[in-house]
């Protein structure tokens, strides 16, 4: 199993919103949906570099906020017409703390 | 040879698990029973009732002393436990110690309160026991007592709905979107609040609690972190319980959030078990009584050496309020392969949601018809493939077995008295007619028969109907619905979101029959608009449901840095703000200051984390945002005017600034700019402008729809007045008329073609209507008219990242 790391409380996250965390390997969005699922992924939108953080949540969707790109929470995968996918990580919940996956805690020299 | 048994904790849990070992090992064990409360088991599930009024605490009584007494249990009740001696297996209570062979701990858990100012004073209870239940109960006594229930939850709102059927106004206190946000959707949630209110309780969402205000060391009020005072008599805290693990922890057992207990039940001591709401099993901790069932059994199997095993199991939760026909099941959060079965009855109050991972179903949400919700939970316990009866599984299992239904044949075999239009009282044969007479759009359906008129939510039906009189010769609505989550208009949308009096976007989703469950990026920030214009005292601004540059307050660039635009008013500033900039520019390193096109400054380039304290320097310095972001007032351009030109006419620069500061803050369905030219040389450029006023030696020509971005387009007159204060109302009036009419992301000049220019000036010039419309937007500007930085910047953790691991990786 992967290790995990203690991030913050689930509450510091807005539901159908995001929370950016520094890693390593880059700002990575930790998204919170309507029903209190969490997800991770790189906040950086692969079609012009979109802070994904910043994109409107709905359903297990996030849409950018430069140009509209729709991404699969859990998958990453671009939606619909667009094609192109985002980085994922492991992400839960536990006791109301949000756990993240620890290889993002990585050297830079591993990326 | 029999054992000594001793129980701490005569709760529901406990309770079963004695039934199970008296009928499993009769005689095997001698049982010591302790209890903090002076009483032995009764149903604490059923205390809910009591308070209502529909049982007595008598009825409730699981145990009664005969029952005891035949078993041969030793009630040691009112006495506390103070401590477990492990290696000498002793237990010792208020009354002295005793022996155990084998130990069950049971002790349940402690309502959470929360620390609250004020949370010590008299009248301040939980919800927990059958001391917090006569305290409601006398309250009741008491004419026109009132009480503040902080938690939205499910003991929450049976403790309010109890006090509320005892003659006791009560007001409930969430700090979630919606009620019961753990079992419940926000679909769910919201038809449950509007069941409540609709028996008088009130409910406020999305409240934060400040402090409990007191007098004479008794409580008075809850107050709210807005400053509002709710007044109240007692204050009961229903917001979540904990483990009560004080003694196991003193007792050096393993606990976490709980005692620690493995698939047998046993602790990490040996000969000391523990089940209930004081144990966690897996990192799960328990709280419904099911699994508190399971956990009995399994104990008492364990305790008479029989192989046993816990395992967590799939529970459904039901609301113990008479009329709230309410089922939760499973697990409905959103996840990837998940798909949503949705059903809404708008007319009944009736909404299902399914939701399904490939062919099985895994959680159900059922609201206003509950019959089916034991089927559903059936299917997921037992993980039924679904997949054959997915078309009607939302239908129930009357419905299954039978051909697929086709919705156009179901209307065809309507017959012709069958009510289409419940609104108007419209069959089908009298739309039937109505289309062989001529009407083939639904715009003239309504027109001839009312039909679809009013509601709007036969609409669907009506075009079926159309479909099937008109053959190839119908083509749906040529104005295509808001978004995929809905077949309606947004015309329609805003029209039912009025005529229904629709007050949050649960509701409208509900209402209006949305087939998504949380709508998406293009409904969402259009119903938040619609909302919030037209209800601006109900309505809360949901920041989620906004595009970036809104919720943050600042334009998001290419690069994810944002920029900055202070409100200059009407374009003039002063050397102090110029000094202000030039500092905030210096201290947080902005790449670069631009003069705009709406004769401000703009600086670009801002990182995210810094706009807190750039909007505090210049908040400082008396600047407010410029809303340069924002679907509201943006800018009003104008030129310097009889001030010092020697052609102005008027006071083009005084009316501008007064316009501005009169408008901003507003919120309107997109960007509106406007210019104030102080003669027909028109320096302000007014022509182009969302509203642009030309001043002239008579008065002021107020123009309107200009554009001058993807179309280019000069302003047509609205009308012609006299003095500044009529200019003033006349725009005021004719933004409202905009704001409560037009299309969210429709410009001005867009919204004028729509509905004609003729229409604007109708009314507008009417003085009663003015005035009307006048005051309405005075009125939403009591709300709106508020500087977002000053507020925002108040928590700048809120933008800074949540963590930073690469200081982590450098340790």
């Amino acid at each position: 199993m992967t290790a995990m790391i203690d991030i913050a409380a689930l509450d510091d996250i807005p539901r159908q919103g995001a929370r950016v965390v520094k890693t390593p390997l880059g700002c990575v969005a930790l998204f919170r949906t309507a029903t209190d699922e969490v997800f991770a992924m790189e906040d950086r939108c692969p079609h012009k570099a979109g802070p994904l953080s910043e994109g409107i949540v709905h359903g297990s969707q996030v849409t950018c906020p430069l140009h509209g790109w729709v991404f699969d929470l859990a998958t990453g995968r671009a939606q619909g017409a667009d094609s192109g996918a985002v980085r994922t990580f492991a992400a839960r919940t536990e006791g109301g703390r949000v756990f993240l996956d620890a290889t993002l805690l990585a050297a830079r020299s591993a990326a | 040879m029999t054992e000594r048994l001793v129980v701490v904790g005569a709760g529901m849990a406990s309770g079963r698990m004695l039934e199970h070992v008296f009928e499993a090992s009769p005689g095997a064990f001698e049982v010591t029973l302790f209890n903090a409360e002076p009483r032995g088991n009764y149903n604490r599930l059923m205390l809910s009732p009591v308070l209502s009024g529909e049982k007595t605490y008598a009825q409730i009584v699981t145990h009664d002393e005969a029952w005891y007494r035949a078993q041969g249990v030793t009630c040691r009740f009112g006495e506390r436990v103070l401590s477990i001696d492990t290696d000498a297996k002793t237990v010792t209570g208020e009354r002295g110690s005793l022996p155990y062979d084998k130990l069950v701990i049971a002790t349940g858990s402690d309502p959470f309160m929360i620390p609250l100012p004020g949370r010590d004073l008299q009248g301040v209870i939980a919800y927990r026991d059958l001391e917090d239940t006569e305290r409601m109960i006398a309250l009741g006594a008491r004419p026109g007592a009132r009480a503040v229930v902080i938690g939205g939850g499910l003991l929450g709102l049976e403790a309010a709905a109890g006090m509320q059927a005892r003659g006791v106004e009560v007001t409930v206190v969430h700090l979630m979107g919606h009620l019961m946000e753990r079992q419940l959707d926000p679909s769910a949630g919201y038809l449950l609040q509007k069941a409540l209110e609709a028996r008088g309780i009130r409910v406020l969402c999305k409240a934060v609690s400040q402090e409990i205000v007191g007098e004479d060391g008794h409580v008075t009020a809850l107050r709210l972190e807005d400053g509002t005072d709710l007044l109240c008599d007692l204050l009961v805290m229903a917001v979540g319980i904990r483990p009560a693990t004080a003694l196991a922890r003193a007792a050096g057992l393993a606990v976490n959030r709980g005692v620690v207990v493995d698939d047998r039940m046993a602790t990490s001591a040996a000969d000391v078990f523990a089940l209930g709401e004081c144990v966690e099993h897996e990192g799960a901790l328990f709280g419904l009584v099911a699994p508190l069932y399971d956990q009995a059994k399994v104990l008492a199997d364990t305790l008479a050496g029989r192989p046993a095993a816990f395992v967590n199991r799939e529970v459904a939760t039901k609301l113990k309020v008479t009329g709230c026909d309410l089922f939760s099941a499973g697990d409905f959060a959103e996840a990837p392969g998940r798909e949503d079965i949705v059903f809404r009855d708008p007319g009944r109050g009736i909404y299902k949601r399914l939701v399904l991972d490939g062919d099985r179903l895994v959680g159900a949400v059922l609201y206003g018809d509950t019959a089916d919700g034991a089927w559903f939970h059936g299917l997921i316990k037992d993980r039924t493939d679904v997949s054959a009866m997915r078309d009607t599984l939302i239908f129930g299992p009357a419905f299954q077995g039978g051909a697929p239904a086709d919705p156009l044949a179901a209307v065809a075999a309507l017959p012709p008295e069958a009510e289409i239009c419940g609104c108007n009282g419209v069959c089908k044969g009298r739309i039937v007619q109505a289309i062989e007479g001529g009407a083939t759009t639904v715009d003239l359906i309504r027109a001839t028969t009312k039909a679809s008129a009013s509601c709007g939510t036969c609409t669907g039906l009506v075009e079926q109907v159309m479909a099937l009189t008109l053959g190839d010769g119908f083509t749906a609505n040529a104005n295509p619905p808001m978004c995929r989550c809905t077949e309606h208009t947004h015309e329609d949308v805003r029209r039912l979101i009025k005529s229904m009096g629709l007050k949050s976007i649960p509701a409208v989703m509900q209402e209006l029959g949305w087939t998504t469950a949380g709508g998406c990026a293009s409904c969402r920030p259009a119903l938040n608009y619609y909302l919030l214009a037209d209800w601006p005292d109900d309505y809360r601004d949901d920041r989620q449901s906004r595009f970036v540059n809104e919720r943050n307050h600042a334009n998001i660039q290419k690069d994810g840095t944002y920029s900055v635009v202070p409100r200059m008013w009407g374009g003039v500033t002063t050397p102090a703000e110029l000094r202000a900039i030039a500092d905030a520019a210096d201290r947080y390193n902005v790449p670069m200051v631009k003069v705009t096109g709406g004769q401000r400054i703009d600086l670009l380039g801002v990182r995210k984390e810094d706009l807190p304290s750039i909007w505090s320097d210049l908040n400082a310095a008396g600047m407010v945002s410029g809303a340069a972001y924002a679907k509201g007032l943006r800018t009003v351009k104008t030129c310097v005017g009889s001030e010092f030109c020697r052609f102005g006419t008027q006071d083009s620069t005084g009316l501008g600034i007064r316009l501005e500061k009169l408008l901003w803050g507003s919120w309107t369905p997109a960007k509106v700019k406007l210019g104030v030219s102080g003669c027909p040389r028109n320096c302000a450029e007014a022509t182009c402008k969302d509203v642009g006023v030309v001043c002239v030696e008579s008065g002021y020509q107020i123009g309107v729809a200009g554009a001058a971005g993807m179309d280019v387009k000069e302003t047509e007159l609205l009308l012609t007045v006299p003095t500044e204060a009529e200019a003033m109302e006349v725009i005021a009036a004719f933004i409202q008329l905009y704001r409560e009419n037009a299309r969210y992301l429709h410009r001005i000049h867009k919204w004028v073609a729509k509905v004609g220019l003729d229409w604007c000036r109708d009314q507008v010039a009417d003085p009663a209507n003015r005035r009307a419309l006048y005051e309405r937007f005075l009125h939403s500007q009591t709300v709106y008219q508020a500087d977002p930085w000053a507020e925002l910047a108040r928590r700048p953790q809120d933008w800074a990242p949540i963590a930073d691991l690469t200081l982590r990786a450098a340790e």
